[in-house]
């Protein structure tokens, strides 16, 4: 069914110039779904604002008896939980577009894009970009409400973010690439909320510090530490106010390069789970 | 051009030095004086001092620091640049509060315990007069034209309006329970008193020394009871005016022409004391519980930074 790599390609301008033309198409696609799709505009904003105006807000003096890099100064917890909320979006965000992706499956959009004469790696890569530029509108629009809130960070935080936002939301999205080269069918998405969504969301710095796990359990400790998530967000928090956390990045990376590779293969008809779920 | 460059950079070096301000923090556990850098936002040293330092302030020429030394039953002068101590003054019992006059040469204490305020002539280094105030005075301090001197009675609930010049009580304005801190506005106007029990600032008029208005705190998430106000102060163009809600870890930023609370910016555990940096830029907490100190932006109104001190930081005084 598909060509081998090499009659695919044509001459080598034309074909960067097919690379290009079909990553825009992909993130143009996705960027325009997710600005006319208000609904979807609106509820991916509505979630971690219910967090931060109602969680957050019962819990404003929870914190502020320990202070922890990158903050200098006692916060409130609705600044602390910020930095979580931007990797929720992110998160459920990768999730969502895996679960676009069964659905593409299944509708059999997927098998048009997979036929495409261009590597799955660069067709796979060019989705998730898509999927991460619009979790970073997303951000971006939740920081500029949250600023709104009294929650703000130094500005040039602003501009630090971006490629931290760029690397969290690339893991992310790898992450729900590779799941949905598992999921057979859409109604088995509930299976990756309980058991991929909400353990990685509650055992993660995104709620509460690492310090405040460890007084508690020091298995939950060690969870939260190891995932990626936490990660994610502590380049995230770290970047937001102009500092950059080392082993977090290293620590994120190796996770979107893991994660990638499984899901390139997962894609991979021959090898790959698409062959024996028939699907694609 | 090199050569040019690195004396640039000196001179801003030089520059940054001339500038930058020192702030003392006395440690009532640790019997010690904190030496912090707010600038840089670190702890620079810390020095004994003598028992149980509390009240502190510096003389107006910058050269002689005075600490209320509790333990001790004395006023402790010490250099403010060798810190060392060169001098004592007789305080009376248990000094904790203290008030020096605008021009520097007189030193008015209250003596919680014998219901007094102990005058004390600088230049001779000599209590003069002993004024009888009501039960457990503590909040003190000078009004800016030197035309009153106040001390609070924490038990008899009573604001006492003292002439310098004759040292004899003139008239007693009563307020809500257990009066802390004081503070006069820049023009010598305006009290502002802060009660503790009650959990609100007074502002009296100097003119008919009444009641003006009473401010009552409120902190969403902070219980009542936790909000008692301490420290005051208000800046010289009577912009804002900045109180210690101890407890409730808050200062309370008030516009001080409309008395409306504007914000409150949250900073260590039960704080205490609060003094302005020399230009007015900056505002330094004193936090007794979680033993540091905030530094307070007053430009954007954010907290920036928390330094450790050591245990129990009372009081703050500010060394250009």
């Amino acid at each position: 069914m598909h060509l081998p790599e090499g009659r695919r390609a044509g001459p080598s301008r034309m074909n960067i110039l097919h690379y290009w033309r079909a990553m825009w198409g992909i993130i143009g696609r996705e960027l325009w779904r997710f600005v006319t799709q208000r609904e979807r505009f609106i509820s991916a904003l509505v979630r971690p604002l219910v967090w931060l105006f109602v969680f957050a807000a019962g819990f404003r003096a929870t914190l502020g008896l320990a202070i922890t890099p990158p903050y200098e100064t006692y916060i409130l917890y609705e600044v602390y939980i910020t930095p979580g909320l931007c990797g929720m979006i992110q998160l459920f965000n990768g999730m969502q577009s895996s679960l676009s992706m069964v659905y593409d499956r299944e509708m059999g959009s997927m098998r048009i894009l997979m036929v495409c004469p261009l590597p799955r790696w660069f067709l796979l890569l060019s989705k998730l970009l898509a999927g991460t530029a619009v979790s970073i509108l997303q951000v971006y629009v939740f920081l500029a409400i949250a600023w709104f809130y009294d929650i703000k960070a130094p500005w040039q935080g602003y501009l630090w973010v971006l490629p931290a936002l760029m690397l969290a939301g690339l893991m992310l999205g790898a992450l729900g690439l590779l799941l949905s080269s598992f999921i057979k069918q859409l109604e088995n998405f509930a299976g990756v909320m309980n058991f991929v969504i909400f353990p990685m969301f509650f055992m993660s710095t995104a709620l509460y510090p690492l310090w405040k796990l460890k007084e508690s359990s020091a298995l939950l400790y060690n969870l939260a530490k190891y995932d990626p998530f936490s990660q994610a967000i502590e380049l995230i928090r770290f970047a937001l106010y102009g500092q950059f956390n080392q082993p977090a990045f290293i620590y994120t990376l190796a996770a979107f390069i893991v994660f990638m590779t499984a899901a390139i293969i997962g894609y991979n008809p021959s090898k790959g789970m698409m062959s024996k779920k028939g699907g694609g | 051009m090199k050569k040019y460059g690195s004396s640039l950079f000196l001179a801003l070096v030089l520059a940054g030095a001339v500038h930058a301000e020192t702030v003392f923090v006395t440690l009532e556990k640790d019997n010690a004086l904190a030496v912090v850098d707010p600038i840089e936002g670190k702890l620079i040293k810390t020095v004994p001092v003598g028992q149980r330092p509390r009240g502190i302030a510096i003389s107006p020429d910058n050269k002689f620091l005075y600490i209320a030394t509790s333990d001790d039953n004395a006023i402790k002068i010490i250099d403010a640049e060798t810190l060392k101590e060169i001098g004592k003054l007789p305080s009376g019992d248990d000094p904790e509060t203290f008030a020096l006059n605008p021009a520097g040469d007189r030193l008015y204490v209250s003596n919680e315990d014998d219901s007094l305020v102990t005058v004390i002539d600088l230049a001779r280094k000599k209590a003069v007069k002993q004024i009888k105030v009501g039960v457990e005075p503590e909040g003190i301090t000078v009004s800016s034209d030197n035309r009153w001197l106040i001390s609070a009675s924490e038990t008899t609930n009573m604001v006492h309006w003292i002439d310098t010049k004759t040292n004899a009580i003139v008239e007693n304005t009563l307020v809500d329970p257990r009066p802390r801190a004081a503070g006069f506005t820049a023009d010598s106007q305006q009290l502002w008193i802060t009660s503790e029990m009650a959990g609100t600032l007074m502002i009296l008029d100097a003119k008919t020394k009444q009641i003006i208005k009473t401010i009552r705190f409120e902190v969403s998430g902070v219980t009542a009871d936790k909000i008692q106000p301490v420290g005051v102060v208000i800046d010289k163009g009577r912009g804002r005016g900045y109180v210690a809600l101890g407890p409730a870890n808050r200062v309370a930023v008030l516009n001080a022409q409309t008395f409306e609370v504007e914000k409150y910016l949250l900073v260590g555990q039960r704080v205490w004391n609060l003094a302005f940096s020399p230009d007015q830029k900056r505002l330094y907490t004193t936090n007794g519980v979680s033993n540091d100190i905030s530094i307070i932006d007053l430009e954007s109104q954010t907290v920036t930074k928390s330094v450790g001190v050591g245990t129990y930081p009372w009081g703050v005084a500010v060394k250009p």
